[in-house]
């Protein structure tokens, strides 16, 4: 039987691939991929942060992250600078910044490791209680915006026309992508996160042709990728947050596969 | 509701203008432009490229936020056919999705509304696959499936051929008489359009002249921004003008 300590890490990641897996989707809709990136480098700022203050780093890491995400977006409307040179202006001086605090945090040593690639191995019961109820709130809230947000995503001046607020469900869903990169970040780490975004949306894509059904797969994948991971790196003795993103990329290779069947029938 | 009050809703304004203009990066896009449109009319705006047609009905729609002069819209039930949309080949969306981006839809109403712009078969097919025709009449087919108060047509029939443009020329003139709704109709298919509309405003990032449509197609203005023969409505589109645009839409050689 496995050990305790396994159990919780699947918990945990079957908590996160199910709220990653339609996020995702909008990501890769909405070619934020990068921004996904800046969120998380934004994350580690806000580790040190709670390591100076004492609070806890999920919420330190979901107000810095929130923050970040909200001046980006004040920025896209007030400079004339393209939106992938913003996000690496705040992707960099963010991370740069937090290293820096570090610097001056020589009174407390950690995992700096840790926070890059995650230890989903280290959860705890009370982690687990977070992952799962902030999970569930924030696909309660998508549940929500899913009809405006969706709507802007196709067309912003549509759902502008049409009445949907698109603004306030951008903001929203920018948020959102804090608060899962808060609960999550212990567990995958700042830089595999983006990878639990893309990758199982990106399978999914090959696999769907509607919208809900490339929801579906991507948790679907998403689930398989942890479950894969997980066990392999058990097996193997291999890092678990890597070998998770290596079981993604492995079914999005097979979904290629299938793709280019799909694509030959159809010709 | 009392027939009384269905007779003011009969004459009712849906959405009102008053010289509104978008100033930006410099320049005016649009400026100093004022119309109504009333329910079951039909208003057209026409004008050389650039000249603030998709602007004003964005003024109109809300989708302009900083700009000058008043809106005041009284319909929150409103259908817009865009001038372009794109989708992103990351997106997987098909007819019937598209349907229902922003109002739920049972079948029945989304065969329905497919069926009146002809295209019911292609209710399952992928929207990236469609042609530019047929693009356009899944586009008109969605504005009107909710029976909007207004609807926004940004022209509406480009790609479609020609009989087709008559075709559904007509049915928007057939929706509007049915559902009683205003449109706010953009175009540059000046001699199709003119006939069924009851008013028409001619920009040319001011409005030039306005009024019904025989006024319009004899007005001095009009005929200067599209040459004579624009008088006689049938005439194809052709049009030479009183002086010039440079590249970045200023006025030159007035």
């Amino acid at each position: 039987m496995f050990d305790d300590f396994f159990i919780r890490a699947l918990i945990a990641g079957i908590g996160i691939a199910l709220v990653t897996g339609p996020l995702g989707c909008f990501i890769i809709w909405r070619r934020l991929a990068f921004f996904g990136d800046t969120l998380a480098h934004s994350a580690l700022l806000g580790v040190t942060l709670a390591f100076t203050f004492d609070v806890s780093i999920a919420l330190s890491v979901f107000i810095v992250s929130s923050i970040i995400a909200l001046i980006l977006l004040k920025l896209q409307k007030n400079t004339k600078l393209p939106g992938d040179a913003l996000l690496g202006l705040l992707a960099h001086s963010s991370l740069a910044v937090g290293l820096v605090v570090i610097g001056f945090l020589s009174f407390i040593r950690f995992d700096i490791m840790g926070f890059l690639f995650g230890d989903i191995l280290a959860v705890s019961t009370s982690d687990l209680i977070t992952i799962w109820i902030g999970g569930a709130i924030i696909l309660l809230i998508l549940k929500i915006i899913w009809k405006p947000l969706f709507a802007s995503t196709v067309n912003y001046d549509l759902a502008q026309a049409e009445g949907m607020s698109p603004e306030k469900a951008n903001a929203i869903f920018t948020v959102l992508l804090a608060a899962i990169i808060a609960i999550s970040i212990k567990m995958v780490g700042l830089l595999l996160i983006t990878g639990m975004f893309i990758m199982p949306a990106a399978m999914a894509r090959n696999l769907s042709n509607n919208p809900k059904q490339m929801v579906i797969f991507s948790i679907i994948g998403g689930l398989l990728s942890v479950l894969i991971g997980l066990f392999s790196s058990l097996e193997l003795n291999t890092a678990s947050g890597p070998s998770i993103i290596t079981a993604a990329l492995f079914l999005f290779i097979l979904s290629l596969i299938k793709f280019k069947k799909k694509s030959e029938l159809k010709q | 509701m009392s027939i009384q009050q269905m007779k003011n809703l009969d004459k009712k304004i849906l959405v009102q203008l008053e010289n509104v203009g978008v100033f930006q990066n410099n320049k005016w896009l649009v400026e100093d432009v004022s119309l109504n449109v009333e329910k079951g009319k039909i208003v057209t705006l026409i004008g050389p490229n650039g000249s603030g047609k998709t602007t004003t009905a964005k003024i109109a729609l809300g989708i302009h936020k900083n700009i000058k002069g008043k809106v005041k819209k009284f319909t929150d039930k409103i259908g817009y056919v865009p001038q372009k949309i794109s989708i992103d080949w990351t997106l997987p969306i098909r007819v019937t999705d598209f349907m229902q981006l922003t109002h739920n839809l049972n079948e029945n109403e989304i065969e329905n509304a497919l069926n009146l712009t002809g295209v019911k078969n292609l209710k399952n097919n992928d929207l990236r696959n469609l042609s530019g025709g047929e693009f356009q009449r899944v586009l008109i087919a969605r504005a009107i499936s909710k029976k909007p108060d207004l609807l926004v047509l940004d022209e509406p029939v480009q790609g479609v051929d020609f009989k087709g443009e008559i075709a559904l020329y007509e049915l928007i003139k057939k929706i509007s008489d049915k559902i009683n709704c205003g449109i706010l109709l953009i175009s540059h298919d000046l001699h199709v359009v003119m006939t069924a509309t009851d008013y028409v405003v001619c920009l040319n990032g001011h409005v030039c002249c306005s009024g019904s449509p025989t006024a319009v197609a004899n007005n001095k203005e009009y005929q200067k921004l599209f040459g004579d023969r624009a008088s006689t409505i049938l005439s194809v589109y052709e049009h030479s003008h009183d002086h010039t645009h440079s590249a970045d839409g200023t006025i030159k050689n007035k």
